[in-house]
């Protein structure tokens, strides 16, 4: 099983992000919603996974559009990481290869807010993932690029989570992690 | 410490998450997840007030269920609920449930924007924050509305935080891309330009994101933007020591920035004040001496980032199109690129390369490449690379190097990738006509093209070159020797065939001499292939052996014997036979004289736009083809002649069914002798028939028919041009009530498209067939009808010919399969797509699929009908609805509606004999509910009374709606 990010898109513009995974089928995880239906959403997320899983190591990382990402304007663009890839559609209003950077200041990211951030840690915290995403990438649009900003912000809000559980006093003692998962 | 740690968090959910990743088949993820559902459910319906964390898990754990790819259907009341929670991690939450969950039109969007109200209002940037993500990840328009005032005001406010700001930046650009008309443009424009200099880059950056969408649209009020972004830009590419705040990012100083900054200027001319366009090109050449200096990582993010911006400087340099010398660095850089081991930049570099070519500065430069773009596209592993290549080949094609570039893609064409195919062949036809010298050349160039890759040659292109043969008498002789040897191979593809026995009708008489190609040997080489082809080759076929009869009047018996074999004279096609039946006619009763006026070679064709071209552009889009508008004016001839069938240039009358689309009626060709049309007037006044509906047919191979027999044939079809480079054609969309009652008709229509449909239903089963019209001279592209319907239906696509629609009123034909699976209200929906004229259009028409066409009329007796009426008394089981006659009130229209209802129409049931009674069954695979009807008219007070009883009262209700609609 895995978890990934679902479309964050708008209408001119999308940019999303997801997760694949070599093994299974690949499951979803949303950051924002377009028209698009339920199915359709399905479909793109098989259909990308179909295209970008069987490219060899050394093509290059971007995709003409299909028609299922909204035709010959927007482009697929990914990066692959160990058993994970990074997935961004994204139309002719962005530099292709600020995006391969972009995809990579997220995985930094990622990596300094979890700590050698794992596959595991995706799926059982998809709400901190999304709420990193959402410092870089809001409604489809690239807000923040430096790491250091971003994981400013990502630090403040967990002071926020913090101190509120804090004062509820409870909680506090599960920090043992769930090694179960495995 | 990690900025995420670990453990905290919420437990349940933690487990949750576990439990479902030990399931161990989909069936046990189901299972939990439903319990995990109604455990939640019954929390929320629970008596016991939740306080916020409880809410805020189970809000999270269905978010989580959602995302696995389930419905949810509850839980968004609690989720706004969250919203007003003044804790941090309950708010966030909520806010990311109604982002991911409530779609726009949901009732709870004034409370939800409520809630945004008050965060906005809050002055916590946090919360303010979450607030503006949530507009802009919905930018709906409700939220539009709500919104588009205070935005502005918080993004240009002097207190503002700068997080809040770019976000309010981003939020705005949200608000504009969905509802441009609902942002008002004000006082704060000018403010916003003036964000180019905030001290914050992040703020920076997004405001540059704004400013670019907003002065694409409007360049005048954003104009003081350009002297600001090169300041900007100046400053971060050639200062050596400014802070940029950790924007630097792999010794790269704020590259994202640059690129945005970079693409504002793109919106326009090059700068007109001397001092900031030195400036400007001081940054450029900055920007290009940067990349030949040695990297200062080898970590591929400082290369990426590096020429990230470099690509974008030069875009800029071609868009700006002024500075020779820097348009010459730019393709000296990228031709470095072409060979760099990165797939990335080879890739990139093609693409830009395609634009430079079109410059006057830098072609002949671009042209030094070609070997290595040659060698790419035989050697790169990656078709994405390859199709660059063909392009920047296209482009950078002109005289010098055409023949060359044309066998090249020619050779490649044999192992091309499928998708791009078509493309290639395209792009083929269009250079060897365009730098034909020597129309030998152009000949075999298109012979080879439909030998290597038939099916993929458009008709487009065959016409094309039939066009050019008979309006160059030099090349005519040639071109029929080599058709004919080219139909000696044993199996030729049929666009071939077409092409070939165009011209050999035409010209076959100029090798005739040659004993090895005499008249029976032509025909007996075409005859041995006609079987095996479609119709209108076939039809086409037909034409040229009458050609013959002209031509060599010492095979007309054996023609004859040919067009009187049953297989002809009685085909079942009707195109077919009454061709074979007039051309035999007219091979009896015409004098040698007569035959040889009627079929005289054809006069050259009126010179228009090339359609290749056309659809090339249409495929490509506008920016992709330089030179085109060149090529137009150096050969401004034409492919398809003087005939356009019905769809394109004329409007059918709005009443008649798509299928007329089909039928060959050509229009009447300008360039009609009249000689020929008084003549034919004599000798078919007695038998000619207007051509009956069939298979649709190229306009070449209606040429020689319809140029002398269809004018004959007096229509008179008024040709009413098309709107122009209509970007939203209007659509003419035709009420699918209309559809209630009957099976076949026009279901959608605009400038660009006519949808009609032929359907017809059995039990729970139902066949549609729908028909696509293009109704534009060009091809669309990517065209692709897919069907979104609920599961109550099940729609299944069985059969669906080319994924493109031809051109001119060609026809794309689906046939869909309809299961009824259960009861249902919703219609499907019929969504397409596809590009045209760069837009990609979409349209989505609901197919009149409705719960009535499953019926099955029942036959019963006045008896029977009274007792089952009884039967079905329970008060939900019966509708009644009255309401006032919408048309006029005659008694055989209302009959025919009943019966085009579905439902059987009972005579002298009903003791009043004004009433009408009907009785069907409709049949779901589930189930079949039997119905009953009565209406009842008044047309003193021009009002109806429906009563419906069926043993659902879903059903009766529905039913009751689709049919009262109808009066």
């Amino acid at each position: 099983m895995v978890a990934g990010s679902r479309p964050t898109s708008c209408r001119n513009y999308r940019c999303w992000i997801e997760r694949l995974n070599h093994i299974t089928e690949s499951k979803t995880l949303k950051f924002a919603l377009e028209k698009t239906t339920e199915d359709m959403e399905q479909q793109i997320i098989r259909e990308t996974f179909h295209l970008v899983s069987k490219r060899d190591e050394n093509v290059c990382n971007f995709l003409e559009g299909g028609l299922l990402i909204g035709g010959s304007d927007n482009k697929l663009i990914y990066r692959h990481y160990a058993t994970l890839y990074f997935v961004f559609c994204v139309d002719s209003s962005e530099s292709e290869l600020g995006i391969l950077d972009l995809i990579q200041v997220f995985v930094e990211t990622l990596d300094k807010c979890f700590e050698n951030v794992c596959e595991l840690d995706l799926i059982f915290h998809v709400d901190k993932v999304h709420n990193i995403l959402a410092e870089m990438v809001m409604g489809g649009m690239v807000l923040e690029t430096n790491m250091n900003e971003i994981i400013t912000q990502v630090d403040a809000q967990n002071k926020m989570e913090k101190s509120e559980e804090a004062t509820l006093g409870m909680r506090v003692s599960f920090v043992t992690v769930y090694s179960i998962a495995r | 410490m990690p900025a995420v740690s670990k453990g905290d968090g919420m437990r349940g959910l933690a487990v949750f998450i576990s439990d479902i990743r030990n399931c161990k088949s989909k069936e046990a993820e189901i299972k939990r997840i439903n319990k995990e559902l109604a455990n939640i459910r019954s929390k929320f319906k629970g008596d016991k007030a939740l306080d916020g964390y409880s809410k805020k898990k189970y809000v999270c754990k269905l978010l989580f269920i959602f995302l696995l790819g389930h419905d949810i259907d509850f839980g968004h009341m609690e989720a706004v609920n969250l919203l007003s929670s003044n804790k941090y991690t309950e708010k966030q939450i909520g806010y990311l449930f109604i982002s991911v969950l409530v779609n726009s039109n949901s009732e709870l969007i004034r409370l939800i924007n409520n809630a945004i109200k008050n965060d906005l209002a809050s002055r916590n940037p946090t919360f303010m924050n979450l607030a503006l993500h949530c507009i802009a990840n919905v930018g709906s328009r409700e939220m539009a509305e709500a919104f588009a005032a205070d935005v502005p005001r918080i993004l240009v406010a002097g207190d503002t935080m700068d997080s809040v700001k770019q976000s309010a930046a981003l939020c705005l650009l949200r608000l504009n891309r969905t509802s441009p008309d609902l942002v008002p443009m004000g006082e704060w424009t000018s403010r916003v330009v003036h964000l180019l200099n905030d001290q914050h880059l992040g703020v920076v950056t997004a405001a540059t994101s704004l400013i670019t969408t907003l002065a694409q649209k409007n360049p005048d009020d954003f104009k003081t933007s350009v002297s600001l972004a090169v300041a900007r830009l100046s400053r971060i590419v050639t200062s050596v020591s400014i802070d940029l705040q950790d924007y630097t990012y792999y010794f790269v100083p704020a590259p994202w920035l640059s690129v945005k900054l970079l693409r504002l200027l793109q919106c326009y001319p090059p700068p007109e004040d001397a001092a900031i366009r030195s400036r400007l090109t001081e940054c450029l050449e900055a920007i290009l001496n940067k990349a030949q200096e040695p990297p200062k990582s080898k970590k591929v993010q400082h290369s990426n980032a590096k020429n990230a911006v470099l690509f974008e400087a030069i875009s800029l340099i071609i868009h700006h199109d002024s500075e020779p010398t820097l348009l010459v660095r730019a393709c000296n850089q990228l031709g470095q690129f072409l060979q760099h081991r990165e797939t990335n930049l080879r890739y990139l570099a093609l693409e830009s390369m395609c634009m430079l070519a079109s410059s006057e500065f830098s072609h002949e430069a671009v042209k030094t490449h070609m070997e290595t773009v040659i060698s790419a596209l035989k050697t790169e592993r990656d078709v994405s690379v390859r199709q660059r290549a063909v392009d920047l080949l296209y482009a950078m094609c002109d005289r010098s190097n055409a023949q060359q570039i044309v066998a090249e893609m020619l050779n490649y064409l044999e192992t091309a990738d499928y998708s791009i195919r078509e493309e290639i062949v395209l792009k083929v036809a269009i250079l060897a006509e365009k730098y034909a010298v020597d129309y030998s050349w152009y000949v075999d160039t298109i012979l080879n093209l439909i030998r290597i890759a038939g099916d993929y040659v458009s008709e487009e292109v065959w016409y094309r070159v039939i066009q050019i043969v008979i309006n160059r008498d030099d090349v005519q002789g040639y071109a029929a020797k080599t058709v004919f040897e080219a139909l000696q191979a044993p199996a030729c593809h049929e666009n071939l065939l077409k092409v070939g026995g165009y011209i050999l009708g035409e010209f076959g008489n100029l090798i005739a001499g040659d004993p090895r190609s005499s008249p029976l040997v032509q025909f007996n080489l075409l005859h041995s292939k006609f079987h095996l082809c479609s119709v209108p080759t076939r039809a086409l076929l037909l034409s040229t052996y009458i050609k013959f009869i002209n031509l060599f009047p010492e095979i007309k018996g054996t023609i004859q014997e040919v067009l009187r074999s049953d297989s002809q004279i009685r085909n079942s096609d009707v195109e077919l036979q009454q061709r074979a039946v007039e051309y035999l006619r007219l091979s009896c009763v015409a004098s040698t004289d007569i035959l040889a006026t009627v079929l005289e070679e054809m006069p050259p064709f009126p010179e228009r736009e090339s359609s290749i071209l056309a659809k090339l552009k249409k495929k490509k889009g506008p920016g992709a083809l330089p030179d085109v508008e060149e090529v137009r004016k150096e050969k401004n001839t034409s492919v398809n002649g003087g005939v356009e069938p019905l769809g394109a240039s004329a409007t059918p009358p709005s009443s008649t069914d798509l299928l007329s689309l089909s039928s060959p009626t050509s229009l009447t060709p300008a360039s009609t002798s009249s000689t020929a049309a008084s003549l034919l007037v004599d000798v078919f006044s007695e038998n000619h028939v207007p051509a009956a509906p069939g298979a649709p047919l190229g306009p070449v191979a209606d040429d020689n028919f319809s140029r002398w027999a269809s004018s004959v044939v007096s229509l008179c079809n008024v040709r009413k041009p098309l709107g122009g480079n209509c970007e939203s054609p209007p659509a003419h969309k035709l009420s699918p009530r209309r559809f209630v009652c009957k099976n076949n008709g026009v279901l959608f229509e605009n400038q660009l498209l006519q949808i009609g449909l032929k359907s017809e239903f059995r039990q729970n089963l139902g066949r549609m067939y729908v028909f696509y019209g293009n109704k534009t001279s060009t091809q669309f592209l990517n065209f692709s009808p897919s069907v979104i319907c609920q599961d109550a239906l099940k729609t299944h696509i069985l059969l669906q010919r080319g994924t493109a629609l031809c051109v001119r009123g060609a026809q794309l034909q689906q046939v869909l399969n309809i299961e009824c699976v259960s009861e249902f209200v919703e219609a499907p929906i019929l969504n397409i797509q596809f590009r045209y004229g760069g837009m990609l259009q979409n349209i989505a028409v609901k197919l009149p699929i409705t719960l009535n066409k499953f019926f099955q009329p029942t036959e019963m007796t006045s008896q029977d009908f009274f007792q089952r009426w009884k039967q079905l008394s329970a008060p939900q089981q019966e509708v009644q609805k009255i309401f006032k006659a919408k048309h006029s009130m005659d008694p055989e229209v209302t009959k025919a509606k009943i019966i085009g209802f579905g439902v059987a129409l009972l005579d002298r049931v009903d003791p009043n004999p004004s009433n009408f009674v009907g009785a069907g069954v409709i049949h779901t695979k589930m189930t079949q509910v039997g119905c009953l009807l009565r209406l009842e008219p008044n047309t003193q007070a021009q009002m109806y009374r429906l009563t419906l009883r069926t043993s659902r009262d879903t059903v009766s209700q529905r039913l009751c709606e689709l049919l009262s609609d109808q009066f």
